[in-house]
Parts: structure tokens; sequence; C-alpha cells
């Protein structure tokens, strides 16, 4: 399992109610359902990869998030789960808000174009970057809202979201975003992971 | 009893049901039909429910119309609903014609058929009765229900009844309330049936009504593109056009046959009967227009299924029962299976189709026997 999954599933406590939206093949959702005896569900676009959980036994819907999300009731879970998705949808925003009205609390982690790789190829090449995290052209990518660490942060500020936990990934090493390394993580860090509510 | 079936498998429910309408049956035979064995703990048993036009015999050759059994494509050794592993039950619907309590039957106050005299049925009346042939097999937990079509009516009926009696539904390619088009739809068959002058005639049957009643239902059972795709404006004799109202094109033969086999194998009665619970289903309505309701003490895993091309209960209104399940918090997987073959997919080889059905009834079964080691 990658490590961002070994992160996600260590802040979720055992036996709690978990959505996984993006939930792709299904394998966070298995890790949690097997070893932290939560009681899972998904939402994922893909045919095949619904397929794919069904199979092993995961309650999966297919479905966009963009539409689905209305349908499930207030705070109806314990965690919303959203893997390096949110840059992906129309309106994040609204995608964010519904994901904060139904999970008691919710996970996302976001792929951070504050990154030093990022920047320096944008400056020295002046084209759209291209890395490990952000393997696609300007023209294929499926992100189209791109943010940083602290975008996100000040984001969450200016709409008196509560950030209950931030953590990152820098060369696959896990650590705590605190207010002091802030700058620091927004340039060394892959990908933010924040716990809100 | 109608000699035809009068040797297959029945079981005569003495308990009495109050049927929706209001009348009170008793004594009352249920045909019914098994495959595969049951296991000691009785943890292995499936309810399979049929469609419109099917009976009990879901797979192998059906042994009084001597065709292949209805859902032969995903039940049987080794398949998707594999009968060396599961205990497969099917029971001929009340008001069906293939031995249970139906218009085809004898009226034993009367020594006639019931015909139109038949009380008229519902769903849940359906699945009440079938309710007391589990009670018969002494199965206490079924490890799924499922069905298509009106057997997928059958499947959210039952776990609304009995929300603890399955660990597993797969409600396929069906819908919470009858849609004005299936309603008119059914009701073009109805009328077609009662058009045809041989209808409650004794001594006759209406095969020309029914033959264009189930042409009408096949042509919604396939999918535009899929009917382009097999028939085209191909021709029937290689020649040019008859300049006649023979059947010019293949598409024409196609129902015409369609129509003729089946009339041979349904009684025009059974037809109304059936189309009539079908139309009249509305789980909303019983759950005061809050579908989530009819869900919310079930203990059921779900897996709701539908078809991209299928028009007749399209994913938007298998999607509404997913809506319902979640809203309660209802343990649901959904899937949308690609198939240029229209409603029908269910019933057809659709490889994608049958590997989710197999792969989520093994999950479930292996759930349900890790639980019991712990």
């Amino acid at each position: 399992m990658k490590k961002e999954f070994e992160v996600i599933s260590q802040i979720i406590q055992n036996n709690k109610r978990v959505l996984d939206i993006g939930c792709g093949d299904g394998t966070l959702m298995e890790y949690l359902k097997v070893n932290q005896q939560n009681d899972v569900r998904g939402l994922e676009p893909e045919k095949n990869l619904v397929q794919k959980c069904i199979s092993k036994g995961l309650s999966v819907i297919e479905g966009d998030a963009e539409k689905e999300l209305i349908q499930f009731p207030e705070k109806s879970f314990d965690y919303v789960v959203l893997s390096q998705t949110l840059q992906a949808f129309l309106r994040p925003e609204e995608v964010l808000n519904q994901l904060l009205r139904i999970g008691k609390q919710t996970i996302v982690s976001i792929p951070n174009f504050g990154y030093w790789k990022v920047r320096l190829h944008l400056l020295f090449k002046g084209t759209m970057p291209i890395t490990k995290n952000l393997p696609n052209e300007w023209y294929n990518t499926p992100n189209l809202h791109m943010c940083t660490i602290q975008d996100f942060v000040n984001f969450c500020n200016k709409k008196s979201i509560k950030i209950n936990k931030s953590m990152c990934l820098t060369n696959e090493k896990i650590s705590e975003i605190t207010k002091g390394n802030m700058q620091y993580k927004n340039i060394f860090s892959q990908l933010g992971i924040f716990l809100i509510q | 009893m109608n000699s035809e079936t009068e040797n297959i498998k029945k079981l005569i429910i003495n308990q009495s049901l109050e049927l929706d309408c209001g009348k009170i049956i008793k004594n009352f035979p249920l045909a019914y039909e098994t495959y595969g064995a049951l296991n000691k703990s009785k943890s292995n048993a499936i309810l399979a429910f049929h469609a419109l036009t099917g009976d009990q015999f879901v797979t192998n050759i059906n042994p009084i119309t001597k065709r292949e059994g209805w859902w032969t494509t995903a039940v049987g050794p080794g398949k998707a609903i594999d009968t060396n592993k599961y205990f497969v039950i099917c029971a001929n619907v009340l008001g069906g014609c293939m031995g249970s309590y139906g218009p085809k039957e004898i009226n034993p106050e009367t020594n006639k058929l019931f015909a139109t005299t038949f009380p008229v049925i519902t769903i849940r009346d359906m699945v009440k009765a079938q309710k007391y042939l589990l009670d018969h097999l002494g199965i206490k937990k079924l490890l799924a229900v499922t069905g298509g079509s009106m057997g997928g009516m059958q499947v959210l009926q039952f776990v609304s009844l009995y929300p603890e009696m399955a660990h597993s539904a797969i409600p396929i390619a069906c819908s919470a309330s009858h849609s004005a088009q299936n309603i008119a739809l059914n009701e073009l068959g109805r009328q077609a049936i009662m058009a045809d002058p041989n209808w409650e005639k004794e001594n006759s049957t209406p095969d020309k009504g029914l033959a264009v009643a189930r042409m009408a239902a096949h042509i919604t059972y396939l999918s535009k593109q899929g009917l382009q795709e097999k028939f085209g404006r191909k021709l029937q004799d290689k020649g040019s056009l008859k300049f006649s109202f023979d059947a010019d094109f293949q598409i024409e033969s196609y129902l015409r046959y369609q129509g003729s086999t089946f009339v041979d194998r349904f009684d025009a009665n059974s037809y109304l009967y059936i189309t009539r619970a079908m139309d009249y289903f509305d789980l909303n309505k019983q759950f005061n227009g809050n579908l989530s309701l009819a869900f919310k003490n079930t203990k059921s895993k779900f897996c709701v299924i539908s078809f991209s091309s299928d028009w007749l209960y399209p994913t938007i209104e298998n999607k509404e029962i997913v809506i319902a399940l979640n809203a309660c918090g209802a343990n649901v997987g959904f899937v949308e299976i690609n198939s240029d073959k229209g409603h029908d997919s269910f019933l057809l080889d659709v490889p994608e189709f049958l590997k989710t059905i197999s792969e989520f009834l093994n999950s479930t079964y292996n759930e349900i026997n890790n639980e019991k080691r712990i």
C-alpha cells in the first residue's frame, strides 16, 4: 500500500464508518475493512474499478462525486476520504462542502503545486510542470484546480474550516505541518494530507 | 389443477394468506424447483425470483416447455450462481401458469378454470407466498435474494418485508415503482389480449392477442442499437420487397416467431394478472413516498445492477433504489454494466454482468463463513 494510504489509515480510528470518494480499486477500503474493522463504502466513476471493488466484497457505488454526494445524509460517516482528487473536480469548493456535510471529519490529500521541482520546472523550462506526482501534459491532465499546501490552508482559514491535523509526505517520509515549518513544507513536500471538519 | 403441470414439485400452502385486494386464500399450490444441495448449516440458499414470463425452471431443460430454463446463462454447475456451491430455489409466482395458484388453475368451488375470476394479486402477495416456501424448507436466512425485472421488484419487496432474512440482495434491472411508461406498455399488451375475440371464450385461447402482446413487449426488452445491429433492414428472403404485408423484413419475422412460440407456453390470463401486479408495484407508496423507509431495518448487503442500454428499467430508476439505500445508511454497491442488449441483458451472456454476480456472491459467502469460524 502506498505511503499516503498508510498516513490516512493511521488517522482513521478503528470501527468507524468511512466513505472513500474515488476509491479506485479499493486498496485503502480493503485495508481499513480488514485491519481496522471499519465499515467502509466507496464511490468511484470508473466501471471496471467498481467491478473490481465489488468482486472484493467492497460496497462501492458507480458514480461521479460532483453529482452523487447530495444523496448521502448529513454526518452519516465518521470519515470521508478524498485522495488526490479535489483538484480534478469542476467545482472543488462545492465538493468540499458536501464532504464536510456528509462526514463528521474529512480527510483530503492534495498534490502540492508548491513543491520545488514544480516551481523550478515552470521557472526554468517555462512549460507546465511534469513530475512523478503530476505526470500529464497540460492538454490531457485531469487536474483543473491545482493548489499548494499553503493555498489549501489559506482556503480552510478563509472558509472557517477547522484543520484538526495536517501532515505531509516528503520523499515518502511522513511529517507534520506546523505554523513554523509551513514555508519549508510548502517547498519540499510532494503531498499534503489534512484532517478537517 | 391442470394436467400438464400435475407432476411438477408443488407445495400446498395450508396457512391462509390475505391478499392486498382483501381476499383471503388458503390451501393454494405454489410450484417450485430447487438446484444444488442445501448445506448442513442451511447457509448457502439463494432465492431467485423470476420475471414476467419466467417460471420456477431456472436452468436445465424445462420439463413442460422442453426449452432451456430462463436463467441458464447464470445458474448451473460452475456458472455465476454455481449450483455446485449454492442451493438455488425458485417458485412460480402467484398468478403464474406453471403450477402455482393462478388463473390457469381450476377453482375448486366451481370446478371451472379461474380465468378472470382469479383475484388480482400484487408483488407483495407473490413474495409473501414464497416466504411460506422458505419456512417449509426450513431456511431462516438466505445467502441471497436475486432477480431481474419483476424478479428485482420481488427482491426489493422481500428485503422490505423480511429485513433480516437475507445476507445479501441483488436487484437487477428493476425499479421501486412502475413508471407511467411501464404501465402504458403493459396496458398495450393487455388490450391486445382483450381485443382478441377468443378471449374469455370457453375452450379457446386468445393466441393472436397474446402473440401481439409478446411482440410488443419483446421490442421493449431490446435496445434500438441492438435491433439495428442484429436486423437492420435485412430482408427475410434474399430477393426484393414483396409489396405485400407478409414478413418482408427479418425483424418482422423474428417478432412473429417470438409471438407464436410464446402462446404455446404462456397463459393469456396469467399475462393479464402478472402485468397488473407489476403496474401496482410502488414501494415508494407503501412507505408514504419515502423509499428509504422501506429499507430502514435492512441488514442485507446490496448489489444493485443496471444495464446501459436498458430503456424499460433505465439506470436512473435503479439508481433511485441506491439513493434510498444510501439515505438510510444501508450497505450498498452499484454498477451499471455496459451492454447493447437492452433490458434482456440480465438473461443473456453478458460476461461483465455474470462476473459481477459471481464475485459478489462469492465474497458474501466467504464473509459469512469467516464470521462463523470466529
